[in-house]
């Protein structure tokens, strides 16, 4: 018995491998074929993006269960930083070029891979000071505080008082974008791999003790407070990072970008990804990302026959976005994933109850995954 | 663990390339005929948005591109007759969109890209432009960052300095002595437009009264206004979008506000006298074509040959600005492929510096920036509820 | 800034205010009953000005004005029963996201169906009537916003505290298992609430958007918010601290751009929500519970 479990984990371990050399053999391909492949390319790099974001949203929501609605805001911050220190200081006077640039930041300038850890790091120490009042907050109250601080950010950045740092209005551009794929893909799934090690560590589970029950929690002599910032801090930390990859994606922000509908899209990808699961985040950022693009048929008119069918136009496409979210809210709460994580066995079981499934359909309801 | 994450990631992965390699081959090309010409065939990207807050404008720019394809199909190179084909993509008026967007027309291998309404989305795809070697030319972005720093990146409309410059002069000429500017927060349109027109009307000898902003979405201006009203400036400057324009308008003149109210050349556009009503009447805009001023044969030509073609596109028979300057950005196109002599990018691009043609909004070549070089804007008001034509003006 | 100035823009501050204490009211009875922050409450405040558009192109003013406030109330209990009935027992995060979910949908729906650019809302002839005082300038629906808010808020505290529907209500909100235990029918008494709540919505949309002239789909999701935070200022639950909530906003709001800083008029909601959230969690005028923050 022992034996055949163990054949089983090298057999998986073993499939792992493959499928990360296919991984890495498909963004090889990509990486030489890049001029051909762009478009492509460039929504792979978007939703790895989001995905950086939604698992550390779902680290907060589904682990600790902090309904937060600020991710707009740190990715802005993040942003910001990354493009005030990456831009070339040489094209800086054209960047600033209403107001000039202050002089304190004029030259000052660092690899990227540093920028990121520190927008990371600055995201990270602001969450730290609004953790202290925010997070003693409950639930909703939690929820429109922090969509409030992500608005007051957002405000801050545009304001004319900080033109000469933020450019105010004017946006951001001539940001360096990722040198290849590798690092773009590699940098989102380092960030998915330590979060992914933080919630399977000790301090993982003191997350998930909060947010099955905080009284129980507290009673078990757990520090509330100081965990509950500590999952804030974190997640900050990486939305922060996700927004700073964001602009080296986008190469010209402006505050506009980090509105509240950019915290409702990750939202989106948390729930129907599955809240509390990593996999369904990331399967999640990929689905919904992927998704818009493909059903941009939506909004063009559609002939059939010569006759054309009267529901397709423009705006069509986010209608039916939005009646799919609310299909998941009410009838499938669990996402894609529930709050389980991706296995080799799982697939397997699916893989294997797929015939049974189509047979057993008519006479049971469905939830047997 | 580490694995598996790598795997959920490869698994997300290729279901998306999946979903992606059903769409990526069916690019949208469109309009006009072109079915004539031999097989080979040059492919122009039209960058613009259809929907999002600036999806009209867009709209009404893409139909310039997509006519004048109609009236000039086909292109020679090198002795050799190729049909352009014209392959459209929508960035929504979102700077995200935006880059997925310009790296669907690199991927299609476009050797131009016209577009896009609206600056900001022009800036996000300049350097993926510029990246491809691909030249790009902006029929109405009027920002100096689209083209600044940017090789690849030329236009064929006026710069915001120049239009804010324009409008400080009429307002001189015409006696008005104090102003107010309002503009929008986070807006580079609005604001730089804004402070273009401060700094010239203050060179002028006009005084600056009043300074104020409002936020995006922000539907309530009585507090700004009435701020202003308790300065009475001669003039408003609001450079600001066609959404917030009307409650500019009629909110003024409900506070009691006789100043003339003026603005840049977003504003011209019927939405705005269909909303503010009699309250539009006698605002002052700044635009880059009139289509009582024909500039030339060609300007001729194309008044009335666009005027069916709108009435077939079911719109109204009145001639944007807009659409005018997409179809000076495809002939600018045509004339530089055909200079080039090639389809490469960054020929053409070279060609594009050297081109000069006269369009229908005047003749058109390009500076070392890229500009169009247009020492000329004309002045329209709104009285009895249409654009009617002021007068042309230039800088001093 | 001379006096007419200073009138002039407290005059501005009160009728938004007005407008503000109208929506923030919905607020308060819903999360009251509830415990649930309808998101979606300020889109029901803009769909009720797209519903206004249409009943205007073809009746008279006082028909359209009926009929906006049937449809928008129907509009309300149908977004109750299909989005939050069906999570009456989830967990509280559903809910909310469900609440999300409906708002963003309006929102598209909106997009879709009446384009994102601007309509014009249509002038009822008497409201849009330009008094002059001295040097004070303004529609007469200006000086009614206040007044009308007035009226419906002591209609409403009559209505909960004199009638059987209202006890009802009450009950909900004090405890909703006992209530249920005691034969109310809590989702009557929840529909109800939805009903009176959109209603308010309606009759708020009709002032705003009849002093600010046009509807577009994300004209009502910031007023949403703000209105959700005077409710949260006035104190959740309570209807008269919804009110002074909703003034205070307006006329803060106001005078902050008044004073140059519209920047930061936005984020002043905001600073406002935490600052009383930490000071007094239960709002100038809410009950003290110890589990409601």
């Amino acid at each position: 018995m022992k034996n055949t479990k163990n054949n089983r984990t090298i057999k998986y371990k073993l499939y792992s491998l493959g499928a990360l050399l296919v991984t890495l053999l498909i963004l090889g391909f990509l990486q030489v074929n890049s001029s051909q492949y762009s478009y492509q390319i460039s929504i792979l790099e978007r939703s790895a993006i989001y995905a950086v974001v939604a698992v550390s949203m779902n680290l907060l929501t589904g682990f600790t269960g902090l309904f937060s609605l600020g991710q707009a805001g740190f990715m802005a911050i993040g942003a910001y930083i990354v493009a005030i220190l990456t831009i070339p200081v040489e094209q800086r006077a054209s960047v600033y070029y209403v107001n000039g640039i202050s002089p304190a930041i004029a030259n000052l300038q660092c690899p990227f891979w540093l920028a990121l850890i520190i927008a990371g790091l600055v995201a990270a120490g602001i969450a730290a000071l609004m953790g202290i009042p925010v997070l003693r907050l409950k639930s909703d109250y939690l929820a429109i505080a922090t969509l409030g601080f992500s608005e007051i950010i957002r405000a801050v950045i545009a304001a004319p008082q900080l033109d000469r740092i933020t450019n105010g209005s004017y946006g951001l551009k001539s940001i360096p974008g990722f040198p290849n794929l590798f690092v773009a893909f590699g940098l989102c799934a380092l960030c998915i791999l330590l979060m992914v090690l933080l919630i399977n560590s000790s301090y993982g589970r003191v997350f998930k003790a909060i947010r099955e029950d905080e009284i129980a929690a507290q009673a078990m002599g757990l520090n509330l407070f100081r965990y509950k910032q500590m999952a804030f801090i974190i997640s900050s930390f990486f939305t922060g990072i996700g927004g700073g990859l964001l602009a080296m994606f986008m190469r010209s922000i402006d505050s506009k970008t980090f509105s509240i509908n950019l915290t409702y899209d990750i939202l989106l990808i948390v729930v129907l990804g599955g809240i509390g699961s990593i996999t369904g985040s990331v399967l999640g950022a990929f689905l919904v990302t992927a998704g818009r693009e493909w059903l941009r048929f939506f909004d063009n008119p559609l002939y059939i026959g010569g006759i054309q069918i009267p529901l397709f136009r423009s705006g069509f496409r986010m209608v039916v976005f939005s009646i799919l979210l609310m299909v998941v809210v009410l009838f499938y709460s669990r996402g894609i994933m529930g709050n389980n994580e991706f296995s080799w066995a799982g697939l397997g079981r699916l893989v294997k109850g797929i015939p049974d499934r189509f047979t057993k359909k008519k006479q049971k309801g469905d939830n047997t995954l | 663990m580490k694995l598996r994450k790598v795997l959920a990631l490869t698994m997300a992965a290729s279901m998306s390339l999946g979903l992606l390699a059903g769409c990526s081959s069916s690019g949208s090309s469109s309009g006009g005929n072109s079915s004539t010409g031999g097989d080979k065939v040059i492919k122009i990207g039209v960058f613009e948005p259809t929907t999002g807050e600036n999806g009209g404008g867009g709209y009404q720019e893409m139909l310039g591109m997509r006519y004048a394809n109609q009236q000039h199909p086909t292109v020679t190179i090198g002795g050799e007759e190729y049909t352009v084909k014209l392959v459209e993509v929508d960035n929504k008026s979102d700077k995200t969109e935006a880059v997925n967007a310009a790296q669907k027309l690199v991927s299609e291998k476009v050797s131009v890209v016209l577009g896009s309404y609206g600056s900001g989305v022009s800036i996000a795809a300049g350097q993926i432009f510029a990246d491809a070697k691909i030249p790009a030319i902006g029929a109405s972005c009027t920002n100096p960052q689209v083209t600044q720093g940017n090789d690849y990146y030329f236009r064929v409309c006026f710069l915001d300095p120049f239009q804010g410059t324009v409008m400080a002069n009429y307002a001189i000429d015409n006696n008005m002595k104090t102003a107010a500017v309002i503009t929008q927060l986070g807006d580079d349109y609005s604001s730089g437009l804004g402070s273009f027109f401060k700094n010239a009307f203050q060179n002028h000898g006009g005084t600056l009264v009043s300074e104020e902003q409002f936020q995006t979405n922000q539907t309530d201006f009585k507090a700004i206004l009435t701020n202003i009203k308790a300065q009475n400036p001669d003039i408003i400057f609001a450079p600001s979008s066609i959404t917030t324009a009307p409650l500019i308008i009629k909110q003024a003149r409900e506070l009691g506000i006789t100043s003339v109210i003026a603005a840049g050349d977003t504003w011209e556009n019927s939405t705005i006298i269909e909303n503010a009503g009699a309250s539009a009447e006698g605002v002052v805009i700044s635009t880059f074509f009139d289509e009582a001023e024909p500039a030339n044969d060609e300007a001729a030509a194309f008044i009335t040959g666009f005027k069916t073609y709108l009435k077939d596109n079911k719109q109204e028979e009145i001639i944007p600005a807009v659409s005018a300057l997409g179809y000076d950005s495809y002939l600018c196109a045509i004339a530089a492929i055909e200079k080039a002599g090639s389809t490469d990018g960054t020929a053409i691009m070279e060609a594009l510096n050297g081109v000069s043609i006269d369009g229908v909004t005047g003749s058109i070549s390009f500076d070392e920036n890229g500009d169009a070089k247009k020492d000329m804007a004309f002045i329209k008001t709104i009285e009895n509820s249409a654009f009617k034509f002021l007068t042309t003006t230039t800088v001093k | 800034m001379s006096f007419t100035t200073f009138l002039q823009q407290c005059l501005t501050g009160i009728s938004l205010g007005g407008a503000y204490a109208l929506i923030a009211i919905g607020y308060t009875l819903v999360y009251g009953i509830l415990r649930l922050i309808n998101f979606a409450h300020g889109d029901i405040f803009m769909m009720a000005g797209y519903f206004m558009i249409f009943a205007m192109a073809s009746l008279p003013w006082y028909i359209a004005i009926v009929v906006v406030l049937i449809v928008t109330v129907l509009l309300g209990i149908s977004i109750e029963h299909v989005a939050y009935r069906p999570l009456r027992n989830a967990p509280r995060m559903s809910v909310m996201i469900s609440a999300i979910g409906v708002s963003y949908l309006l929102q598209n729906l909106a997009t879709y169906l009446f384009t994102a650019l601007p309509k014009g809302y249509p002038e009822i002839p008497f409201l849009k009537k330009i008094f002059q005082i001295g040097g004070l300038s303004a529609s007469f629906v200006t000086f009614l916003t206040p007044v009308i808010t007035l009226i419906v808020v002591y209609a409403l505290i009559t209505l909960i505290h004199k009638t059987k529907i209202g006890m009802a209500m009450r009950a909900v909100s004090k405890d909703y298992d006992t209530a249920a235990l005691m034969g109310i029918k809590i989702n009557r008494v929840i529909t109800f609430t939805f009903a009176v709540g959109s209603l308010l919505a309606a009759i708020g949309s009709i002032l705003y958007f009849t002093d600010r002239m046009t509807v577009f789909p994300f004209s009502g999701s910031l007023p949403g918010l703000k209105c959700f935070v005077a409710a949260v200022f006035g104190g959740i639950g309570s209807i008269p601290g919804a009110v002074i909530g909703g003034f205070i906003l307006g006329l803060g709001e106001t005078a902050l751009v008044a004073m140059g800083y519209s920047t930061f008029s936005d984020a002043f909601t905001f600073v406002l929500l935490i600052v009383i959230l930490l000071i007094k969690p239960t709002g100038l005028f809410g009950e003290k519970t110890t589990d409601k923050v």
